[in-house]
């Protein structure tokens, strides 16, 4: 294994939410070196005490998530030939931080508590016969069962992260979780008055920023939340739908 | 270990507020959107200026997207600016488009400039999105049911000039008002309203295959919504400017007509 000439100069936040300061570290390059390779030497070489969570290194886990030179990102995934020059790690900013990169996201399991699992009709929920699905129909929903839930969708979003509206807006990583129950052939809720209500998807103002940070590449805002707002729209903001829709129960009743 | 209830961000102390580079490009992170404020604007000024301040868009068999349909209307002596009545769909289309969404909420209202970087402070819990007056938004789907009425008039303005007083006629007029149409049609026919309407409200795509094929049409355009929808802009504007040049007489008659 080669070592580079330069070593890397990796400043890393340390500290607590009311006390805290960017440290820095002198840390040897090596070929194929990532972030995370870099804040783990540090941390068995120079600051033992460096709480930073990690798992696979295989951008899989989603454990890594934090703030590379201010962008949510895995420090798994980010290649450090990626920088010039110094770089820097910060902790997600969107989360309570516990300590050093180590943030509390336990508001995302909360969140996903309120999200109505998945529920087939009452005919499917007998039927003895296994289900058949069609290849084209498995493939639009697996590409949300994709995720990872490093949440950097969650850290990214402004309306969280800028705006601290976690009592009117779900987030990304929740429209991807009810998109992927929304279109299921086999589900059977309507989960629109959720989204219009407490999941607020009106709160997302497409500027796309979870689907530029997604490293499971997912079309979080394409795919899933346009989708969703269409969905809603047909719902509760499309007059000649609603007329259709009552006339259809007025000649029915 | 104690827990901070509140998100490092932007409630947290200053020391998080780091100086967010760009990871795409090494130019700042402002300067694209300050790119599209500016075209926009650009863009919005001359459409004023040739809606309000122009009175037709005809030269020969060319005719200029912002006058199509041709309609005159007079109030006595005063004619109402016949691009009035196209103008609207457009406007309404491109105004509630998801594309231009994003574009104008990060170019002209900060919501967010770039991704993870500060914002004009609200009042704590003020932000509603396009919850409110926003939600018009949501009617994007009637906007597009008016530009596809105006795009069958921009095909048939581009089929009538090639069939110009009942002889075939070709200019680089012809081209421009040819790609322009083009352009435009794929930009409208890769919305996403319209790839909900195609299929994308189903859940189920392989119980109706004749929806899914148009799903699976409109998505191939939708992929690049953002670039018809510049390259439409630009079209518009060089077809309008090159009609608007023979008009005034400032590029010759007959060599370019």
């Amino acid at each position: 294994m080669t070592v580079s000439i330069s070593p890397l100069k990796l400043s890393v936040f340390r500290g607590e939410a009311d006390r805290g300061e960017m440290v820095a570290y002198s840390v040897p390059v090596r070929e194929g070196m990532v972030v995370l390779d870099a804040v783990l030497w540090a941390q068995a070489n120079l600051a033992p005490d460096l709480a930073v969570r990690w798992n696979c290194k295989a951008a899989k886990c989603g454990s890594c998530a934090a703030e590379v030179n201010g962008f949510p990102r895995l420090l798994c995934k980010s290649p450090v030939d990626d920088y010039a020059g110094e770089i820097s790690v910060r902790p997600m900013a969107a989360f309570p931080l516990i300590r050093d990169l180590v943030t509390d996201v336990s508001w995302n399991y909360e969140v996903n508590k309120r999200i109505p699992e998945f529920t087939p009709p009452e005919a499917d929920q007998h039927d003895p016969e296994p289900w058949r699905m069609q290849q084209v129909d498995v493939d639009r929903v697996i590409e949300f069962r994709k995720c990872i839930e490093c949440f950097l969708c969650q850290d990214v979003c402004h309306v969280l992260r800028n705006h601290g509206r976690t009592d009117a807006y779900f987030g990304p990583r929740f429209m991807v979780r009810m998109a992927s129950l929304e279109m299921h052939p086999k589900d059977g809720l309507d989960r629109r008055p959720l989204l219009k209500g407490d999941a607020g998807v009106g709160f997302c103002n497409i500027t796309k920023c979870c689907q530029e940070v997604c490293p499971e590449h997912i079309h979080i805002t394409d795919n899933a939340i346009i989708p969703l707002k269409e969905r809603t729209a047909d719902a509760y903001f499309d007059p000649i739908r609603a007329l259709t829709r009552r006339l259809g129960r007025r000649s029915a009743g | 270990m104690s827990v901070s209830n509140e998100a490092a961000s932007p409630a947290g102390p200053s020391h998080f507020r780091a100086i967010v580079r760009n990871p795409y490009s090494v130019l700042p992170n402002w300067v694209y959107p300050a790119f599209v404020a500016v075209a926009l604007s650009a863009f919005a000024v001359y459409s004023i200026w040739v809606v309000f301040l122009n009175n037709g868009g005809r030269y020969g068999p060319y005719l200029s997207p912002f006058y199509s349909p041709e309609i005159t209307l007079r109030l006595g002596d005063f004619l109402i600016p016949p691009a009035l009545w196209v103008a609207w769909a457009p406007l309404a289309f491109r105004g509630t488009c998801y594309y231009y969404r994003k574009a104008y909420f990060r170019s002209f209202f900060w919501h967010p400039r770039s991704c993870a970087v500060p914002e004009p402070r609200n009042r704590p819990g003020s932000y509603r999105g396009e919850t409110g007056f926003w939600a018009l938004n949501n009617l994007h789907r009637y906007a597009l049911y008016a530009i596809t009425v105006q795009m069958a008039f921009l095909w048939y303005d581009v089929a009538a000039q090639f069939l110009y007083r009942g002889s075939f006629h070709v200019g680089l007029g012809s081209l421009l008002m040819l790609v322009n149409v083009v352009c435009l049609s794929g930009y409208t026919f890769g919305c996403h309203a319209l790839r909900h309407l195609a299929g994308g409200s189903q859940d189920c795509f392989s119980c109706n295959r004749a929806r899914f094929a148009l799903w699976k049409g409109v998505t191939v355009l939708n992929v690049r919504h953002d670039r018809w929808a510049w390259v439409s802009l630009f079209t518009v504007v060089l077809t309008d400017v090159y009609i608007r040049l023979l008009m005034l007489g400032v590029l010759p008659h007959g060599t370019w007509a």
